[in-house]
């Protein structure tokens, strides 16, 4: 088990290696650095000398897989260079950013994880029947829609008509976290309701559940205790799969409701083309998204006794 | 659950299904959309870029059925015209990318070796990113347009398509009408025209047509970050960027461009499930139906 463990983190070594070099290397295309930027803000023309020896000073006249090496070490250590826009540093702004991310994240998490299992396992269950209809309508009907659509419909709803969440966020309270995790929470479960639906189906339709109705048990029995237990390595398989794009989801939904978290700041550094705050955040959200995965897939062992015990995952 | 009385076909399966009649219908629907992208200008009634500044903000009348902007010009022009870009967008964008995952994926099941070990790292590393948000990177270093934003969508999206023809490969390689094609003499160009593609085009097909309105979204959502259309062509996703601050006062300006993606995107959904339960009857009504669906969602 241990080893396993260890065997995976070796695997994300050559993952995380091509996660750094390729956003390093998107940046370094965009053909502007720090030098010509800070030149543009100060409106001071330089030299194409001073421009080439303040390069020289910050080791951008340095071949390109040198740069990346240096870069990736300051990435180590935390230190991604500094913004174009505001001079700060860009990883403590980073930081100082995400525990509102990570509030909206995981209410909207909660919020999927509580509309589309019960109403997947209901549709599942009442297949063909009017409430399974219903919910698939809705499911489709959310699936088609963007993010950003549904973000402003819950705006002129409780803009106009019930005004009960505020518009725009006063900071980090409940009750504006509301509306921007119910955004991502229609997306998300309109999507991972369906899935939901299919494993339960699947596991339905398999001979143990005709066995157990054979012998008497109670359906109520034969769904909570065997149908949901094995299917629940499937669902938290595709809710992690998800997350990714939930992640994306943030950047829209939080620069609408002005949410003050990453999403927002990296929507507002790609206005502004503060490339370091850019490379800042593809990073670390790739970064984040790989690491719930991987969570995942080590959770597998608690949940399932059949991999645990050395076999496949089924 | 029902009581069974001995009969072994379940109800739900003897029932009939449409599916024919979907299909027609939907690509009926489809093709009707398309047509009306492609004539928009024939079919706008108002010029969709005149400003006509006494006009401005009308909300939806006789004259005006979607009501006007804040330039005054007509919402139901720049929602006929919006559809080219939307569209074709969208199309160029699912094509891209299926015909270029479909070949590298078959050349990396055909192939295996260096080739295959490089394009399904480089795919591992592509899938490690969350999807619009690397999308958005590439796009904000490539600067806005609608060329663009197809681009940087189609960096993302490929590796789906080379996955999914990879392990159709894989799967039909060693079955033996290809090895008879094989020993045949069948060069390996007429061998992946003539036998390949055929065989691993219905999940390729299905996926595609399902991606066109996946993808229409995303193309909207990067240009509703200013990250495709640029301002004055008409945009859907751009246009409801521009009126999104007058929600409340103007709910029109922002309320039928995304009708318009709302509907179009469903539309296409609907059209890729009658895709897949036609070519794929057993996906149909059965237990497995979702199962397919979602597993091509995420590969």
């Amino acid at each position: 088990m241990r080893n396993d463990i260890f065997r995976r983190l070796l695997q994300l070594i050559p993952i995380l290696l091509g996660i750094t070099f390729l956003s390093f290397a998107m940046m370094h295309l965009a053909g502007s650095d720090a030098i010509a930027q800070q030149a543009d803000a100060s409106g001071v023309a330089l030299s194409p000398e001073v421009m080439a020896a303040r390069r020289a000073e910050l080791g951008l006249d340095q071949p390109f897989l040198v740069q990346y090496v240096r870069w990736l070490g300051g990435f180590l250590t935390g230190d991604l260079g500094i913004s174009y826009v505001s001079g700060k540093d860009v990883f403590a702004t980073f930081v100082s950013k995400l525990p509102a991310t990570l509030l909206l994240t995981g209410v909207s998490i909660a919020l999927t994880v509580l509309l589309s299992i019960p109403l997947g396992i209901l549709a599942a269950v009442r297949q063909n029947r009017f409430a399974d209809y219903l919910i698939r309508f809705f499911s489709f009907a959310g699936n088609s829609m963007p993010n950003f659509f549904v973000a402003l419909l819950l705006l002129y709803a409780f803009a106009v008509c019930i005004p009960i969440f505020p518009v725009i966020s006063d900071g980090l309270s409940l009750r504006s976290v509301a509306l921007p995790a119910l955004t991502l929470a229609i997306a998300m479960s309109s999507k991972y309701l369906r899935q939901v639906r299919a494993a339960v189906l699947d596991e339905l339709s398999r001979d143990y559940v005709t066995g157990a109705r054979a012998r008497g048990i109670r359906f109520s029995v034969t769904l909570y205790k065997s149908v949901l237990r094995s299917c629940m390595t499937t669902i938290l398989t595709l809710l992690s799969l998800s997350i990714g794009s939930l992640l994306g989801g943030t950047a829209i939904v939080e620069s609408i409701f002005l949410w003050d978290g990453v999403g927002k700041l990296a929507v507002d550094a790609i206005q502004m083309r503060d490339y370091p705050m850019i490379q800042a955040y593809v990073v670390w959200m790739a970064v984040i998204y790989v690491a719930v995965n991987l969570v995942t897939d080590l959770s597998y062992r608690l949940l399932d006794p059949r991999i645990r015990l050395g076999g496949e995952r089924p | 659950m029902s009581t069974q009385s001995g009969v072994t076909v379940r109800p739900s399966r003897a029932r009939r299904n449409h599916t024919r009649a979907r299909l027609c219908v939907f690509a009926a629907l489809a093709a009707a959309l398309l047509l009306a992208s492609v004539f928009a200008e024939a079919l706008c009634p108002y010029d969709p870029n005149a400003q006509n500044l006494a006009e401005a903000l009308q909300a939806p009348s006789a004259a005006h059925p979607f009501g006007t902007d804040r330039y005054g010009r007509d919402m139901l022009s720049r929602v006929l015209i919006g559809a080219q870009t939307s569209i074709s967008s969208a199309l160029v964008l699912v094509a891209i990318i299926a015909i270029v995952g479909t070949l590298l994926g078959v050349s990396c099941g055909l192939s295996g070796g260096a080739l295959d070990t490089v394009v399904m790292r480089l795919s591992d590393v592509c899938l490690a990113f969350p999807g619009l948000v690397f999308a958005m990177a590439i796009a904000a270093v490539l600067d806005g347009g609608i060329q663009n934003a197809v681009l940087a969508l189609a960096l993302v999206s490929w590796p789906k398509y080379a996955r999914l023809a990879r392990s159709q490969t894989l799967a039909i390689q060693h079955t033996d009408y290809l090895l008879a094609a094989r020993l045949s003499g069948c060069s390996p160009p007429a061998l992946l025209l003539r036998h390949i593609l055929p065989n691993i085009a219905g999940p390729v097909l299905v996926t595609a047509v399902l991606d066109i309105g996946t993808m229409m979204m995303e193309l909207a959502a990067l240009s509703f970050l200013g990250l495709g259309a640029l301002p004055p062509a008409a945009e859907w996703g751009s246009m409801m960027s521009d009126g999104r601050s007058m929600l409340q006062t103007y709910p029109w300006v922002v309320l039928t461009p995304g009708l318009a993606i709302f509907l179009s995107v469903a539309l296409f959904h609907l059209l890729g499930d009658a895709v897949r339960d036609w070519l794929d009857p057993r996906s149909g009504q059965s237990g497995r139906r979702g199962r397919t669906h979602g597993q091509g969602e995420n590969i």
